[in-house]
């Protein structure tokens, strides 16, 4: 039997701690590499919009059959253009992470980081990093498409790519942060996605992603109007439709203060909801 | 000059709803040694190892992890400590190089990569994804992603669970090599075996207190390690009890010349072990057999 050795005294001045930024930013390396590893996901949120726009351009767009407002009128690729860009900032942010995120619970992948000395925000700069790298990348994806293959006119003033960094941007954090409060709301990592998609397919069609907005029931639009897909998609139909599409708008404007403030208001509620409700353990693990 | 303990830990208490997980727990590490702590499936062994890692919150009692309180430590705390848990299948699409070099850059003062890598024998399966990694290899993983951040003190939950005897006996070593380096390591095991192979001291938790601790040979004390001679003579089967099994031997065979059916045995600390957690649990015998039948998965 070996005698209790006197612990080798370790000259315990250790250096000081990495910081929390720094950390985040090998934190972003990580995810991205981890994230584009994962095949089966990265092709179903990068194809799923490209395919949809092609779909919906496709059979709505029939025999140059084009939408009508007042005088002019704009072909169906162009119009879902910006729907298909808010489902695909949707579908990198908020759905990516809250199924991503209980699957990390569920495996224990949560608890393991929580016992090293990473602080948690640099494991959330890592997923926002992640979630902005799949974003620019899927909405470049989206723009390339529709401008090669289905001829989308671009927007050619630099107030339009403005009003689309901006709205890009919040959509992006609000996607994300709702995503990391609602990944506590699966019970398990194996029904993340049961729960997930559902929501996430039935806000794209009561936000106008695949219908013209103003057509649908106006219950539905009302529906529509407490969550941010709809004003996600509106505020990308300011930047690609011309300034008279604002017509078909069920308010008949562009409404960017609107789109701000209802995107701001998720965005504090996700980051409450995250505060509270964010778990390193899994439920069952007392 | 002595040094604080590792751990020290007195009246322990923590319940779920009306069950007391772990009831007046009293426990100290010193620092270097290798502490095992065995214990029927729902002890209060996890609960207890979770208070100390940070994991969970006391209701009761003082605890003291590297001279700091779990519940309130910092960053600071958490780099002189390395976790294994139980096994997980998180990471799986990280390969182990990316992965060791990835955790050391949490830690103010993280051990080469490389050097973890080769201390754990992964070196030839550094670029492989973890998902592909068998289980004794993807519990190496574990324990380099537990060590890279040099830690003082060192929690395995069960580490070789589901092992060949063969990556047992070289998990076994790493570990040893791990003690060698002075961590001071608390571990947690089904296996008798390990404990015995690796451990300084052993603490036998039942119903969440301490029932016996000691070196593994010293377990149970001196009843519980007495020898058991046993012999068959024309009456039938006969065995004694005793402290000097060679005295009784000699006797015997003064008596008989040729001993019939002549046995010495020894208590192994397996059966010191299911002595020591019968005493005090009545379906222990039950508990014992649901751990067996664990490990054989």
């Amino acid at each position: 039997m070996s005698t209790t050795t006197p612990a080798q005294q370790r000259v315990s001045a250790t250096g000081p701690l990495p910081g929390t930024l720094r950390l985040g930013l090998a934190r972003t390396r990580y995810e991205v590499r981890g994230f584009f590893r994962e095949r089966d996901a990265v092709i179903f949120i990068f194809a799923y919009p490209v395919i949809m726009l092609a779909i919906f351009a496709t059979v709505f767009g029939q025999d140059g059959n084009s939408i009508d407002f007042g005088d002019s009128s704009v072909p169906f690729a162009q119009y879902f253009l910006p729907g298909m860009i808010a489902t695909g900032v949707m579908l990198s942010s908020f759905q990516n992470l809250a199924i991503a995120i209980a699957v990390e619970r569920d495996e224990g992948g949560l608890k393991r980081l929580r016992a090293t000395p990473l602080p948690a925000a640099s494991y959330f700069v890592g997923k926002i990093g992640q979630v902005l790298v799949s974003c620019v990348l899927q909405v470049t994806i989206l723009l390339l498409v529709a401008a090669l293959a289905f001829d989308v006119p671009m927007p050619d003033s630099s107030a339009a790519w403005a009003t689309f960094a901006w709205v890009l941007l919040l959509g992006t954090a609000t996607g994300a942060v709702c995503g990391v409060a609602f990944s506590s709301v699966p019970r398990s990592g194996r029904s993340a996605s049961a729960v997930v998609t559902p929501i996430v397919l039935v806000l794209q069609f009561i936000s106008g992603v695949f219908f013209q907005f103003d057509q649908l029931p106006s219950w539905m639009q009302q529906v529509a109007s407490v969550f941010p897909l709809k004003w996600m998609a509106q505020g990308m139909r300011s930047v690609f439709l011309p300034d008279e599409a604002a017509a078909l708008e069920v308010s008949g404007t562009w409404q960017h203060g609107a789109i701000a403030a209802v995107l701001l208001a998720w965005l504090v509620v996700g980051l409450v909801l995250g505060a509270r409700w964010f778990r390193w353990r899994r439920r069952d693990d007392g | 000059m002595t040094s604080a303990p590792a751990v020290e830990v007195s009246a322990l208490r923590k319940a779920y709803g009306h069950k007391k997980a772990v009831d007046g727990l009293d426990l100290v590490v010193e620092q270097g040694e290798i502490l095992a702590v065995l214990g029927p499936n729902g002890a209060g062994k996890t609960t207890t190892v979770e208070i100390l890692e940070g994991f969970r919150h006391r209701d009761a009692g003082d605890v003291r992890v590297l001279g700091e309180d779990p519940a309130t430590a910092g960053r600071a705390w958490r780099s002189r400590l390395g976790v294994v848990l139980q096994t997980t299948n998180d990471l799986a699409e990280a390969t182990v190089g990316e992965l060791v070099h990835h955790f050391a850059q949490y830690y103010p003062d993280a051990r080469d990569a490389d050097e973890v890598i080769d201390a754990v024998g992964l070196r030839e399966k550094v670029g492989t994804r973890s998902r592909q990694l068998s289980g004794g290899q993807r519990r190496r993983l574990d324990v380099a992603l537990g060590i890279v951040g040099r830690p003082e003190l060192v929690f395995l939950d069960e580490p070789t669970t589901g092992f060949d005897p063969q990556a047992r006996r070289s998990f076994w070593d790493l570990i040893a090599r791990l003690r060698d380096d002075g961590t001071t390591i608390l571990l947690t095991t089904h296996y008798l075996e390990e404990a015995e192979h690796l451990a300084d001291r052993v603490v036998v938790v039942n119903e969440g207190k301490v029932v016996a601790q000691g070196a593994p040979a010293d377990l149970g004390g001196r009843t519980a390690r007495q020898a058991l001679v046993r012999w068959t003579a024309a009456d039938g089967p006969h065995e004694e009890r005793t402290d000097t099994p060679t005295a009784v031997v000699q006797r015997l065979a003064q008596t008989y010349g040729e001993v019939p059916a002549l046995q010495v045995l020894r208590p192994t600390l397996e059966d010191v072990y299911l002595a020591l957690i019968g005493r005090t649990s009545g379906d222990a015998d039950q508990d014992a057999a649901t751990e067996t039948t664990e490990d054989a998965r």
